[in-house]
């Protein structure tokens, strides 16, 4: 009964470095076949699309927090900060290696946030875009 | 009980006590607040702004505050139910107003019972201490707001808000 569970609890161990990897992309595999519900012509996720939702000024939301850039800052991989003025930790995956991988801070995270800045929420295609740009930064 | 050991029991009484005054003496003075010590709150009330030591504000301030995420400040911070239930518990426990927190009736002078006040940028001790701060020392610009409080207490993570 017990070797079982030291195999696992070895095997485990072993495939740690990988583990942050593992959860992103299971996000990203939920975003992707949400994405081809709501549109059976889903092409897959660009980082292209993503850094344009990144840095682009949006209306519809509030005013001086136009853009995710507004807290986020215009570097990814360099720290942000709120209108309170905390900083925010980079968003890009290569600094910020734990980013997105429990899935329900993403969600509560991009519904706060496209909310605050486009006015409504991100569509599942937005947010593998965003997450797509991000693992090339 | 030979002498040795009522000195001991004697000595262990008198540092307990000493232990108990002193963290009275913190507790009662308006420049230590007791941090945040509860994870999840921490997490989840520590992300767009320091997460407010309790001792801050009283219960029903954040009886308030919790019943009102969606719409907070103009922010949606909402949580779901169990971990609100969970951050309301904490933040009530150690209330300025709380039983543990004795000292700590001073810095709700002015407050009047039937109000349950949000900011604790608008409590009149507060408003008070930071009577005499320069205008200039407002608009830097890595203050921001009234509410970083981190800006200008550099130690205020861990719970001290003296003049700096
Ligand atoms: C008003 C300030 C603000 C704006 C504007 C903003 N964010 Fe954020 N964002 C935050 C804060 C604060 C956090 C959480 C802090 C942390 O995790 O370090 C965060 C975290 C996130 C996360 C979670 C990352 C993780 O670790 O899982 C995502 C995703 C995100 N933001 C997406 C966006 C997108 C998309 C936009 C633009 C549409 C945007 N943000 C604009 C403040 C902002
Ligand atoms: C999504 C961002 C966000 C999250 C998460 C958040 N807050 Fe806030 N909070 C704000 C903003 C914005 C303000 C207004 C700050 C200002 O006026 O500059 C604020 C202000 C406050 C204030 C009043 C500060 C003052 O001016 O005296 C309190 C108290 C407070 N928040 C408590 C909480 C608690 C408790 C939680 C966790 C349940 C929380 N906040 C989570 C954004 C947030
Ligand atoms: C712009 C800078 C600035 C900001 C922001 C600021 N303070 Fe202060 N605070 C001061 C200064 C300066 C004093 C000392 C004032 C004096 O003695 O005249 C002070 C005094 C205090 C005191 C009294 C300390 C004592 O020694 O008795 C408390 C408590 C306090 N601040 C809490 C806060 C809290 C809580 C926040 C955030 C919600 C905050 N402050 C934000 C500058 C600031």
């Amino acid at each position: 009964m017990q070797r079982p569970l030291i195999v696992m609890f070895l095997a485990a161990l072993a495939a740690m470095p990988a583990a942050n990897a593992a959860p992103r992309d299971d996000i990203l595999a939920g975003y992707a076949a949400q994405a081809k519900a709501d549109d059976a012509a889903f092409g897959g996720f660009s980082a292209t699309r993503g850094e344009a939702l990144y840095r682009d000024r949006h209306g519809g939301g509030k005013p001086d927090t136009s853009s995710c850039t507004s807290c986020h800052g215009d570097k990814t991989r360099a720290a942000g900060r709120t209108p309170v003025g905390k900083a925010i930790d980079p968003v890009a995956v290569s600094v910020a290696p734990t980013r997105y991988t429990e899935p329900a801070k993403v969600e509560k995270w991009f519904r706060r946030n496209c909310r605050e800045v486009l006015g409504r929420e991100c569509t599942a295609r937005e947010k593998g875009d965003w997450l797509a740009f991000m693992m090339t930064q | 009980m030979t002498t040795v050991i009522r000195s001991i029991v004697v000595g262990a009484v008198l540092f307990a006590a000493g232990a108990v005054m002193l963290s009275r003496a913190k507790a009662g003075s308006d420049e230590f607040f007791p941090p945040v010590t509860d994870p999840l709150t921490r997490q989840e009330c520590g992300g767009c702004h320091m997460a407010f030591p309790a001792g801050l504000l009283p219960a029903r301030s954040w009886q308030k505050v919790m019943g009102e995420l969606d719409n907070h400040f103009g922010d949606d911070a909402s949580v779901d139910a169990a971990t609100a239930r969970q951050i309301n518990t904490y933040l009530m426990a150690h209330a300025a107003d709380s039983a543990g927190n004795g000292g700590m009736h001073r810095w709700l002078r002015g407050v009047s019972a039937a109000a349950a006040p949000q900011r604790i940028t608008e409590l009149p001790k507060w408003v008070r201490e930071h009577r005499e701060v320069a205008r200039s020392d407002w608009t830097r610009k890595e203050v921001a707001s009234k509410a970083n409080c981190v800006a200008c207490h550099v130690d205020a993570e861990r719970g001290y808000f003296e003049d700096d």
